[in-house]
């Protein structure tokens, strides 16, 4: 299958990205230059503010008859755990797409928009997920997927001044919630989130605009641009799962982690045959507890594990490693694992397995970098 | 001293009847910031086009092939410490290892620098 170009792929290679294959698309994976290259990438983002082009991630819409908002709330909080009817306009949600046995197919971010129920869902799986939705919902619920819109993040401690020059107020969002703002002739719908553990936002704008609007962001000296390879160094000191590597189908939210994305509104199971797909198995799960759960690991030394090596607990093995790698900005390999409960404790010192050695690792809490959303001053 | 190249972007320095061997400064650039090195032991036997080391980027591990056969000699010590001399500078203090030539006639089926650069030209 020959692969889409993104709105601003001939930007990309213009501003020196080495391009990769991604979920169906070339995609942008560093830059090159002297500030390009993942580390640095990454360590911008850190100090500073980089743009990341997530528009492979799909953008989609739910309303039911006639415009009704709330008809289309209630019927996704069929399809996730999340309590979706009590968001007010503006706010938003990390909820879960489950399939019957409470797996993860797929984990996504839920706006109320005040017009619509909008939807951000991952690149690789977003054909499935317009499938799944449209086999599970009402035909009175209408889909829109608004594929001809293009994703901007903009992400880093100078983010929210970078943004306020070029979209006045945008600054006054807090963490998790979102608005509709203009930029010239292009409307944007902002979002104070991110996959970095930073400050920052994410930007919704038609394709014909991005090009300017990157650039606009780019001509200020905070902001670099950021590839795909350093969203992946940076969300993994945050503690963000990946989905396809830290979540799958094989994987139980409760497991995860991510018990905040089961509502507490919507644990118990309605008598009026209302539930959530997977919601028995998952409550099932959640009382009597995992068998394992998403940990960090800190590693000594400086040779990274990776996606798929073992752990053990002296010649046990009590799991296996999701996502690893080197953590620039802690100077140290770190990974995320799923091991035995029983080795799960904060603390417990663990091996795990790389080409027939043993590096020690302990049991660390996540984020391995400390969070810094903005939540009001 | 002559210094030949692989397909898999090795470059090999002969000097008498030793080799020094490390990746290319296209290869690092492909890899990117490297922050491991996994070395072979000094007396490990490697064979043409095996495994021989391992560089860890950031992003993944990438395997190292042995340009001949022969035997380690010694590591650079250096990559311990500092990896990242792979990146700064990848054909001279951020070589890999040493090693015995074990058979002089595997070096003629290896480029030299105008043919290992018409390769990378053509990538």
């Amino acid at each position: 299958m020959p692969l889409d170009p993104l709105p601003l792929d001939a930007w990309h290679r213009a501003n020196g990205a080495r391009m990769v294959p991604f979920a169906g698309y070339e995609m942008p994976i560093q830059y090159s230059g002297t500030n390009g290259g993942i580390v640095a990438e990454h360590n911008w983002t850190r100090d500073s503010a980089s743009l990341f082009d997530v528009s492979h991630m799909g953008q989609l819409g739910l309303v039911g008859p006639d415009g009704d908002v709330a008809a289309a709330a209630q019927a996704l909080e069929a399809l996730v755990p999340g309590d979706i009817s009590q968001l007010s306009e503006g706010r938003m949600r990390y909820s879960l797409l489950l399939n019957e046995a409470g797996g993860v197919l797929d984990d996504l971010i839920i706006t109320n928009t005040g017009k619509s129920i909008a939807m951000v869902v991952n690149g690789a799986v977003k054909w499935d997920d317009i499938a799944h939705l449209r086999e599970h919902l009402a035909d009175e619920i209408t889909l829109t997927h608004y594929a001809d819109n293009a994703l901007l993040a903009l992400q880093g401690p100078k983010a929210a001044d970078v943004l306020e020059g070029l979209v006045p107020d945008a600054g006054a969002l807090i963490f998790m919630t979102s608005g509709l703002f203009q930029w010239g002739e292009a409307a944007l719908w902002v979002s104070r989130s991110g996959y970095t553990g930073e400050d920052g936002f994410e930007i919704a704008i038609p394709a014909q605009h991005v090009e300017a609007f990157a650039n606009a962001l780019t001509s200020d000296d905070r902001v670099n641009p950021a590839g795909l390879g350093a969203r992946d160094s940076l969300r993994l000191e945050a503690g963000l799962p990946l989905y396809g590597h830290d979540l799958s189908e094989d994987t139980n939210p409760v497991s995860a982690g991510l018990k905040f994305a089961l509502s507490k509104s919507r644990r118990e199971m309605p008598a009026d045959g209302s539930a959530w797909m997977g919601q028995e198995p998952v409550m099932a799960a959640f009382e009597t507890g995992p068998r394992q759960r998403r940990i960090g690991l800190s590693l000594e030394g400086r040779m990274p594990a990776r996606e798929g090596a073992e752990v053990f607990a002296g010649d046990v093995k009590v799991g296996t490693v999701t996502s690893g790698g080197f953590s620039p900005t802690l100077g140290q390999p770190i990974a995320m694992a799923y091991v035995d409960v029983e080795h799960a404790k904060k603390g417990t010192a663990l091996e795990i397995e790389v080409r027939g050695k043993r590096l020690p690792a302990a049991v660390t809490s996540m984020p391995f970098v400390p969070h810094k959303y903005y939540r009001g001053s | 001293m002559p210094r030949y190249f692989t397909d898999e972007h090795e470059w090999i320095d002969i000097e008498g009847d030793s080799a020094t061997v490390g990746i290319t400064d296209y290869a690092q650039e492909q890899l990117g910031d490297i922050v491991f090195v996994e070395l072979p032991d000094v007396g490990a036997a490697l064979d043409k086009g095996g495994d021989a080391a391992v560089v860890e980027s950031v992003k993944a591990a990438s395997d190292v092939y042995a340009p001949i056969t022969g035997e380690v000699t010694e590591g650079n010590g250096a990559l311990e410490d500092e990896p990242a001399l792979v990146n700064t500078s990848p054909e001279e203090d951020g070589w890999f290892f040493r090693m015995t030539i074990g058979d002089t006639s595997e070096l003629e089926g290896l480029m030299d620098d105008k043919a290992y650069k018409a390769f990378i030209d053509g990538l």
